[in-house]
Parts: structure tokens; C-alpha cells; sequence
């Protein structure tokens, strides 16, 4: 994860974008990637960037459920709710993983090891209930398989989703 | 390259990857390199196959060998079969459980035979990060075709006569937007693919942008082409990193070869193509919300009466725009003639109908099928019928805007209107079987509380009516369900469908209404009876 302080990360990812209209869900999208969530500061310098307010960027970014305004875990990990998943068991796969974790859906862990979300669709769906953590999608799940995933995640492992 | 090349395609798409597909390519491409076989044969990864269930999938050409379920175990049997005196690996081979035996050909196998491949022509047969592999295909042909040969106007009429509707949910005729679109009259107009594929459950536009992405920039080059625009947009939804990568290379060899950028094909056309990033929100999939949302702003529909997004679309300029499976269909609809396209289909829906099949069925995956197939087909022999010998109970379609259809409709040919007659919709091609053991009215919940979340709030008749039917249905499941629910929910869901300002609150009921109008004995179990006939809903264990 960063070693640079979220603000820098900011100020280099805009450095990559023209202040043009359109450009707000680029650039927020650009920081949330590479930051894993929008910092306050980042937000701040995003708006003097764009020359429009602070309060209407949150108002834009809350709108869109990518968008996460604290840090996430080592292990980000994504359940799916789609369909296919919820008719083939992604309920199970959730409470097993809240099990696990220790948290609840939409939570990360106080040690910051996991970050727990539900996602609508990573279009696994043949090979459904999936979950994705990190940047890695594990398909047609049991809970005993979801088991095995999180017990062999490396200690060592950075977010690169 | 000798004469008995084979070529060895490892499908790449995000079912198989998620099997550990990437490891089989790397694995297969170092043995065959070990056993000096690097000559003969051409190990790839490709897009989707279609046969998800049986991933990782690898495909031996032209002999048509297809291996399911490979391991790194069987990576060094793969790459000896490929010597001249190999023998095929035959524990690899499908083993079709309605034929109730192994088959080594993936042509005899039901589920590809019975399909009529058409959007989905090459995902599989080619390397989607190659230009090469695409245009040795004959891609791009129908671009030049169009480009160099057509006039606007034919272009126009000759998708017309096609009789295509579009592939993204309401099957408008697309023939008939580009005309609108085309005799605008504007300096700058826009053409946007719709690649949001907010049905969560469905996932056949990813796997053509996955498989098959130059199909897509040429359907857009055509459409550019044919309405007078220079800039297309692809909105794709934030959940599909690869697709946004595989398209990135795409785009940028199009450009590199002339397909696109200035003067196109050195025709003087110019048209280039952006990738815009969807940032997670289904309602974000409606043309003016989506519009919204690449102008920067909070993804909203734009209310009523409001002008055609063909006439004032993005930056209230004329704007094109169709879903991802639309515009991979016009290059065949450009190359073999709109009549010939119309030659497949029913009276009122031609070409094909494109569907992920997912759920409880044995073989899920990608499916291709002339409009007007029987659900049955597509379940059954395609699909290879219920896991685990289960009975059937509902097939659903059209996502949270869709339907649920029980075992009486089996025989329903499907297309836009029956399946909307029956109460549910195309959509954008999610098929979703459901056995026993699914519970209807949890399925509806579930839905409802999709569409809840998802309402953009805006209009209160979605906003609190969607929330006001999943308490009633949560309350169902929860055991505190009480007699008038039913009737309840009914007269919710119509004032729901007729009131709201976009098609996310007007279709929002269907799935209660549906499920109401084929399972009602389900409802009835959980209020009247006290217990859940499916045994999912745990108040009532
Ligand atoms: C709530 C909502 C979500 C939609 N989501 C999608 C989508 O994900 N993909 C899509 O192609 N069309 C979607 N549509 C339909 C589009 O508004 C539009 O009709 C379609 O993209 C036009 O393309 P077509 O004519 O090629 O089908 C959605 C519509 C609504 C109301
Ligand atoms: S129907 Fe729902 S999603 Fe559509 S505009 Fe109204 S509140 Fe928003
Ligand atoms: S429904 Fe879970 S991946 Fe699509």
C-alpha cells in the first residue's frame, strides 16, 4: 500500500488529467484506485484542481458505490450478490466470511488485515457464488472452499485490485 | 509455420481465470516450448469458449479437441498429444450427462451444436489482444466495406433491413435510431456503447469485450460513420477491470493501424474511441443517466417530457447510443446484408438472442440462439437441464426489470415481445435457472431489495414504494407475513409501474408480480400455512 502520503498520490494522479468537464469520476476513480479510498485532503485537492466545491464532489462521489471515504484493508474482499450467486448460495458464503473476519459486510477490521464488501456482479456468474479478494476471483464456492481461500492468503500480500 | 500447424486456444475469460486459466496458458506455452513443438503448434489465450461450467476450458485446431476442467497436472498430457504420434487426452473430455457419455469434439457436443454463433463468432477462436488474429478473421473488412464503398444513407438503411433491436434491454429497433440520429443536424455528435451491464447475474457483454473487443470498436467506427460523429464512448461498468484492460489494447492498436483516429482507412474520416469508467450505480445503465454520469455528475434520469438523447444527448449534442452485443452485430449485419440477418428470428424480432445462462443448470455459460428459440431449448439441450437431478422451477430473465417464468412456459419461444407478454423481459440477456429449492418469494426480496438500494431517489413512487414492497416481503420471509400481503403488494407494484419517472422504478415490481402471478401458492404457504415449501427462509425452521 502507499508509502507516499495519500495528498502526493493525489497530486500525481492529477498531474495525468487536464482540467476539462467530465473529468470529476475519472480522477475519482484514478485516486480510489491507486489510494484504495478518497482522503479528505485528496478530495480538497481534487476541488481547488476542477475549481468547483468540496461539498459537490462528496455529493457526486456518495452517489456512486465504488467510492469508500476511509482506508481499506490489506485484504479487500469482495462478495458477490448477484443472482446467480444469491440462487447458489452467496448468503452462506458472506456469514462464513463475517465468521472468519470478524466483521460484519461494509466493515473493516480495527487491524486493518480486511476490509469485508458485498459487490452486484464481477460477471463470474457461470461459476457462481464467487468472491474476489483482492484482485483475484475464487468461483463456484462452499463455505469449506471459502475456508481454504482465506487461510491461504500470504501474510505479505499488497492490494493491487 | 508448417502445414499441420495446430493452434492451441486456452480460453482467458473471467470464468475460466478464476479456475486458474492463466497458469494453464503460461504452463502449456513452456512445455509445448520444452517438447520443440513451437513450430507446429500455437498455444493462445482467447475469450470466453462459452462452456463456463466446465472451466478451465482449453481447445485443440483444427481438430476440434476441447479439454474441461484442466489442471497443471495434465499440462505435460496436453503438450505430448500434440506430438506428431500424440494421442488425445481422454479423462479431459466433456462428459455430457444427457448423451450419458464423454465426448472428444466440441462440435458434437449439444450445448455448442445447438447454438447459432453469430455476436459471439469469435470469442474463442481468437487472441483478443491481437489485431492480427481479428482482421485474419475478416474483422475490420466490414468497417473498410462500410467506410470506403457505403454512403451514410445505405449504411443506415441496410442495418434497417437487418431488422436489428437492440441488444440492451428494450430491443428499439436500431435501424431506426441511427436514422434519427443521422439526419440531425450538428457539427459535433457522439456515438457511446453501453457496456454498464448493470443486470447483476449476467455477464455476456463482459465476455465480449473480454473475447472480442475489436468487434465492438467496429461496430462504433461504422455507427460514426453512418450518423456523422467523430467520438465514440465506451461506459463500462467499474466491476470489469479486464474488460476495461483488453479493450485499452484494442483501441490502441485500432489506432495504430489506421481504424481508427484521422482519416480512418485514409478515407477522411476521422473517429476515435474514449473508455469512460461506470463508478458503480444500475441506474447508471438509463441513456440520460448514463449521459449524466460521463458529463461528471451524479447519474440521474433526466425527467419527462424530455428530448431524444439522438437529438440532445451528451453535451446536448446528438448522441448515439446502443449496447455492447448492438453494435458487435452490425459487421455481420454490414458484411452478409441486412436480409440475410433478417433471414434468422421471428416476424417481429430477427437475428439472434444472446444469454448467459447461470443458476441451477448443468452447463452454464455464454449461449447464442435465433430469436425465437423455445426456453426449453436453451434450459434443456443447451443447458443440459437442473443440477443434481433436481426438478425445474423457474427460469428468470431481464434481470431486477425482469420476470419469473414457471414450467408452464418452458415451451415459450423467446424474444423481446413473449417474453414481455409473459410478464418478464429480454433484458440484456441474463438467464438465471432456479430449481426446488429456490424460494420464490425470497427471490422477490431479494430483487426489491436490489432495486431499493439502486433507486436513484429522485421520484417517490420508486424511492418509497420499492422499500414499502421489500418490508412486505421481508416481512413474509421473516414469518410476520399477514393476510392482504399479497393484494398489497399488487396494488403497490401497478401504482409503482405506472407513476415512476425511468423504466428502473417502472420495472421494479415485475419480478413480485411475476413471482406473484405464477408461484401465489408460495406466498400463500409462507403467510397462510406458516412454513416456506422451499425450506429457505430460516424464521420458519
Ligand atoms: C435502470 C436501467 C438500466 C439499464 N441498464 C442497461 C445496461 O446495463 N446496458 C444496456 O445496454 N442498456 C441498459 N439499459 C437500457 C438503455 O437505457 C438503452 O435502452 C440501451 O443501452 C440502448 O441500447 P440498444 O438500443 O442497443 O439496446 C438500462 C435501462 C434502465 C432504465
Ligand atoms: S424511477 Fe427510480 S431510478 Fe428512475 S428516476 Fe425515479 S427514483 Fe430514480
Ligand atoms: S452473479 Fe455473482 S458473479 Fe455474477
Amino acid at each position: 500500500m502507499a508509502e507516499q502520503l495519500p495528498e502526493e498520490f493525489v497530486s500525481d494522479i492529477l498531474s495525468s488529467h487536464v482540467n476539462s468537464p467530465g473529468q470529476l469520476l475519472p480522477i475519482l476513480l484514478d485516486v480510489q484506485h491507486k489510494v484504495g479510498y478518497l482522503p479528505e485532503e485528496g478530495v480538497q485537492t481534487i476541488a481547488e484542481f476542477l475549481g468547483i466545491d468540496v461539498g459537490e464532489i462528496y455529493s457526486v462521489a456518495s452517489f456512486y458505490s465504488q467510492f469508500r471515504l476511509t482506508p481499506i484493508g490489506k485484504y479487500h474482499i469482495q462478495v458477490c450478490r448477484g443472482t446467480a450467486c444469491h440462487i447458489r448460495g452467496a448468503p452462506r458464503i458472506l456469514g462464513e466470511l463475517e465468521n472468519q473476519t470478524g466483521i460484519s459486510e461494509g466493515e473493516t477490521s480495527s487491524d486493518m488485515k480486511y476490509t469485508l464488501e458485498t459487490v452486484a456482479c464481477m460477471g463470474c456468474c457461470a461459476l457462481a457464488p464467487a468472491i474476489k479478494v483482492n484482485s483475484n476471483v475464487h468461483g463456484e464456492l462452499t463455505t469449506r472452499k471459502a475456508d481454504e481461500v482465506m487461510h491461504s492468503l500470504p501474510e505479505e500480500e499488497t492490494d493491487d485490485s | 509455420m508448417t502445414a499441420n500447424q495446430r493452434t492451441v486456444n486456452v480460453c482467458q475469460g473471467t470464468g475460466c481465470i478464476s479456475a486458474g486459466a492463466e497458469q494453464i496458458l503460461s504452463l502449456l506455452k513452456a512445455e509445448v516450448a520444452g517438447l520443440n513443438l513451437s513450430d507446429s503448434v500455437l498455444v493462445r489465450g482467447t475469450g470466453c469458449h462459452g462452456l463456463c461450467q466446465a472451466a478451465p476450458l482449453v481447445a485443440i485446431e483444427p481438430d476440434g479437441i476441447l479439454y474441461a476442467k484442466v489442471s497443471p497436472d495434465d499440462i505435460t498430457d496436453i503438450a505430448r498429444s500434440l506430438l506428431p504420434d500424440g494421442k488425445p487426452v481422454e479423462r479431459l473430455f466433456y462428459y455430457d450427462t444427457v448423451i450419458d457419455r464423454p465426448l472428444a469434439i466440441f462440435r458434437d457436443i449439444p450445448f455448442y451444436y445447438k447454438q447459432q454463433r453469430f455476436v459471439l463468432r469469435n470469442l474463442g477462436n481468437i487472441d483478443p489482444d491481437s489485431i492480427d488474429d481479428f482482421v485474419n478473421a475478416g474483422g475490420y473488412g466490414a468497417a473498410r466495406k462500410a467506410v470506403t464503398g457505403m454512403t451514410p444513407e445505405e449504411i443506415v438503411e441496410e442495418v434497417k433491413s437487418s431488422g436489428l433491436r437492440g441488444l440492451g434491454g428494450a430491443g428499439f429497433p436500431a435501424g431506426r435510431k441511427w436514422e434519427t440520429c443521422r439526419v440531425e443536424m450538428a457539427e459535433q455528435k457522439y456515438v457511446i456503447c453501453n457496456a454498464d451491464e448493470g443486470d447483476p447475474g449476467a455477464f455476456q457483454d463482459c465476455a465480449v469485450m473480454e473475447g472480442d473487443p475489436h468487434s465492438i470498436l467496429e461496430g462504433m467506427i461504422i455507427a460514426g460513420y453512418a450518423v456523422g460523429s467523430d467520438t465514440g464512448y465506451i461506459f463500462v461498468r467499474a466491476e470489469y477491470p479486464r474488460a476495461v484492460a483488453r479493450l485499452r489494447t484494442a483501441i490502441s492498436q485500432a489506432r495504430e493501424r489506421g481504424y481508427l483516429g484521422k482519416d480512418v482507412m485514409g478515407t477522411g474520416f476521422d473517429f476515435d474511441i474514449h473508455i469512460f469508467q461506470g463508478a458503480g450505480a444500475f441506474v447508471c445503465g438509463e441513456s440520460t443517466a448514463l449521459v449524466r454520469s460521463i458529463e461528471g455528475g451524479r447519474g440521474i434520469p433526466k425527467a419527462f417530457p424530455r428530448p431524444r438523447t439522438t437529438e440532445i444527448g451528451l453535451w446536448d449534442k446528438p448522441t448515439l447510443l446502443n449496447n455492447v452485443k448492438t453494435f458487435a452485430s452490425i459487421p455481420v449485419v454490414i458484411n452478409n446484408g441486412g436480409a440475410s440477418f433478417a433471414s434468422r428470428g421471428t416476424e417481429t424480432c430477427k437475428g439472434t438472442a444472446i444469454f448467459s445462462l447461470a443458476g441451477n443448470v448443468v452447463n452454464t455459460g455464454l449461449v447464442e440462439v435465433p430469436m425465437g428459440t423455445r426456453l426449453r431449448e436453451i434450459i434443456y439441450d443447451i443447458g443440459g437441464g437442473i443440477l443434481g437431478g433436481r426438478a425445474f422451477k423457474a427460469v428468470q430473465t431481464g434481470g431486477p426489470s425482469g420476470g419469473c417464468m414457471p414450467a408452464e412456459l418452458l415451451n415459450l419461444p423467446v424474444d423481446f415481445d413473449s417474453l414481455t407478454e409473459a410478464g418478464s423481459m429480454m433484458g440484456s440477456g441474463g438467464m438465471i435457472v432456479m430449481d426446488q429449492d429456490t424460494c420464490m418469494v425470497d427471490v422477490a426480496r431479494y430483487f426489491l431489495d436490489f432495486t431499493r438500494r439502486e433507486s436513484c431517489g429522485q421520484c417517490v413512487p420508486c424511492r418509497v414504494g420499492t422499500k414499502q414492497m421489500y418490508d412486505i416481503l421481508d416481512g413474509i420471509c421473516r414469518k410476520e407475513g399477514r393476510p392482504g400481503d399479497i393484494e398489497l403488494l399488487v396494488e403497490l407494484g401497478e401504482s409503482i409501474a405506472e407513476t415512476s419517472l425511468c423504466a428502473l422504478g417502472k420495472s421494479a415490481p415485475n419480478p413480485v408480480l411475476t413471482t406473484i402471478r405464477y408461484f401465489r401458492d408460495e406466498y400463500e404457504a409462507h403467510i397462510i400455512e406458516g412454513h416456506c415449501p422451499a425450506g429457505v427462509c430460516s424464521s420458519y425452521q
